[in-house]
């Protein structure tokens, strides 16, 4: 049997279990979060991301507890809790320092939130151990927080905020003190104790391939707005706007005017040069001024003409290898610059385009995203 | 080993005599014979011993450990709370001249706190004696405890505040069970620092006291106009002996869990 995608924000019967309402903060006279509204669904794994100053960092201290609205409601299972103290939610958060007692060991770090229910203590014990076989921190139980690495230390951060088994957890910037490597390794960790727990993640973070990689959807934040709110592959191939294309991934932006109304039309882009034929998402309108985006992938590089709806010549400026990928920065007519990507299937002495070459660039007429201002 | 020349060698003795040739004449001394305090006559532990059974000095240094006991506990509570509003407590009207009304007895010569600090009994119809000496220590050690608490406040990682309350703390839970043990070192040290002062005081002890009541400096001073005797000296050699046990013992401490704890980063760091 095919499993059915997990896409609960399409299904209009599923009840949110986090909604913002026309949220507004401010601080004084600066205002963090503007008329806000989102909904996020139960079991997902929901990322806030953008530059540093966007507001996500603020909208996570909300549904923690730490700030409150100036203005709007915030509903945790259909529960308004814009007042309710954070000691009081059945929401954990996972620090972006950490903040590991430093004079307690890891199984008491991890224990503290459940003896604050003051349960019975053959349980704590269990869920503690649990919680240590979970992370893999079994052998370090005795040890206090200096006494471990950077990446045990994230891990028992994540251990104690899950361990109230909380309806919600909040991650902040979770994975910013680890180098590459070990942040990568994390992030599959991540995903895969969020679908063992089944708990609703939210988590804060500037790095888009992070928030490519481990969410079911993301919310792109500037300014205290959200900009656009959809799956990765949607935020990704289908940008609504200037600012999300160019915050996410390498994207080339072209400025021109719509030549032809309705769903096909050309752009005209530079004197002299024929326009280059895309399919808008919405119709556009005659003479309107757009922004024509398209991903480096997306752009071929060929000695010889192609056979391609979009063709235009060019001349090879620089070449950036990467080993697996190469970027070709190409200048059209007019001093246009475009970034073609080709992958490397061969080896270095094969590849026949260089620097200085006449070359042509190509792409579909889908390959490209229309916006407009 | 490197050589000192003679300027270093000049320099290190001079500053070192300097500090410690009184103290060394003062031990030297309490272990004289003779009554007389600067006539050398051999070797003798007699006046620890006519110390130990005189009642007066024997009241005296008990009414002293009692005020400082009291007084540094006291002002290491008042001190904490005041250190912890000022650094948590965000910017509120009239922050700055708060912090600065604190401080501001640091300054203060003593006889200016003293002289008050009597009118001020006198205004109550206070009786005065070790209560109003407490109380009296109590102000002034308040500041230094302030002092040391708040710069430990300052570099104190607040996220680990809204970890507590995250995790289902109240926010005095909080601060009990994490804030404070985190902080101990720098309450302890500033107890230390506020017992101390108050061992030592002699200007506004003598300012608040009454009657009833002689603290150790006190007694030392009137003491000491009727002339130096041997049993002073012996009474300030135990007094400079358990002062130095103390500190040693303190920097020893703290520098093996300074040491260990280096190691034990270390060791994760490799580990990683």
């Amino acid at each position: 049997m095919a499993q059915t995608a997990f896409a609960p924000w399409t299904d209009p019967d599923q009840k949110p279990i986090i909604e913002f309402r026309n949220v507004t903060k401010s601080f004084g006279d600066f205002t963090a979060i503007h008329d806000l509204s989102l909904n996020i669904f139960e079991r997902e794994f929901f990322a806030l991301l953008g530059p540093s100053g966007c507001g996500k960092t603020t909208m996570m201290r909300m549904l923690a507890g730490f700030e409150t609205a100036t203005s709007g409601h915030i509903f945790l299972s259909g529960k308004d809790i814009g007042h309710v103290p954070p000691n009081q939610r059945p929401v954990n958060m996972m620090f972006q320092s950490y903040a590991l007692f430093p004079h307690l060991s890891i199984w008491d770090n991890i224990a503290f939130g459940l003896k604050r229910e003051s349960k019975d203590k053959a349980f704590i014990g269990d869920r503690v151990e649990e919680m240590l076989r979970l992370t893999r921190l079994t052998k370090f139980a005795k040890r206090k927080p200096h006494q471990i690495s950077g990446g045990q230390r994230q891990r028992v951060a994540l251990a104690r905020s899950l361990a109230k088994a909380p309806k919600l957890l909040l991650l902040d910037e979770p994975l910013g003190a680890l180098d590459k490597k070990l942040r990568e390794q994390t992030q599959f960790e991540l995903m895969d104790i969020q679908e063992k727990t089944g708990t609703t993640f939210v988590i804060v973070t500037h790095d888009q391939e992070e928030a490519m990689t481990v969410a079911s959807r993301i919310a792109v934040m500037d300014e205290g707005n959200l900009v656009q709110v959809a799956t990765p592959a949607e935020i990704y191939e289908a940008p609504n706007s200037v600012y999300v294309a160019d915050f996410i991934g390498d994207v080339n932006i072209i400025e021109g005017r719509a030549t032809q109304p309705g769903l096909k039309t050309g752009i005209a882009w530079a004197e002299g040069q024929p326009p280059i034929l895309a399919t808008p998402a919405k119709s556009v309108e005659a003479g309107q001024s757009v922004h024509f985006a398209i991903r480096p992938e997306k752009v071929t590089i060929d000695v010889e003409k192609p056979d391609r709806p979009n063709t235009f010549r060019g001349k090879v400026i620089d070449i950036a290898y990467l080993g697996n990928i190469s970027t070709y920065h190409v200048e059209l007519a007019g001093g246009q610059m475009i970034k073609a990507q080709m992958v490397n299937a061969r080896r270095l002495a094969n590849r026949p385009i260089t620097w200085e070459d006449e070359v042509w660039v190509g792409f579909t007429d889908t390959a490209g995203v229309v916006l407009e201002e | 080993m490197r050589r000192f020349s003679w300027f270093n060698t000049v320099s290190l003795t001079l500053g070192f005599a300097f500090l410690y040739l009184p103290m060394v004449l003062l031990v030297f001394y309490s272990f004289n014979e003779s009554r007389l305090v600067t006539v050398w006559a051999g070797f003798s532990t007699k006046w620890y011993g006519e110390l130990l059974r005189d009642q007066a000095f024997l009241d005296a240094a008990w009414v002293t450990v009692k005020v400082a006991v009291f007084s540094s506990t006291l002002a290491t509570i008042l001190g904490t709370m005041a250190a912890y509003v000022l650094v948590r407590a965000g910017r509120f009207h009239g922050r700055t001249l708060f912090s600065g009304m604190i401080y501001a007895p640091l300054v203060m010569p003593e006889v200016i706190t003293g002289l008050s600090l009597l009118l001020l009994f006198i205004g109550l119809n206070l009786d005065r004696g070790v209560f109003t000496i407490v109380l009296a220590h109590t102000t002034f050690a308040m500041c230094y405890v302030s002092v040391v608490v708040s710069s430990r406040l300052t570099t104190f990682d607040r996220s680990l505040e809204e970890a507590a309350l995250d995790l289902g703390c109240s926010p005095f839970e909080a601060f009990r069970l994490v804030t404070l043990p985190i902080i101990a070192p720098a309450v302890i040290s500033g107890w230390l620092l506020a017992f101390t002062l108050s061992l030592d005081d002699l200007v506004i002890a003598s300012f608040t006291t009454g009657p009833s009541a002689t603290t150790l400096p006190i007694k030392i001073f009137s003491a000491v106009r009727l002339g130096v005797s041997p049993q002073i000296n012996a009474l300030s050699t135990i007094m400079i002996a358990i002062v130095t046990i103390g500190v040693i013992t303190a920097s020893i401490v703290s520098k093996r869990a300074a040491v260990a704890q280096r190691r034990d980063e270390q060791a994760a760091i490799r580990a990683e």
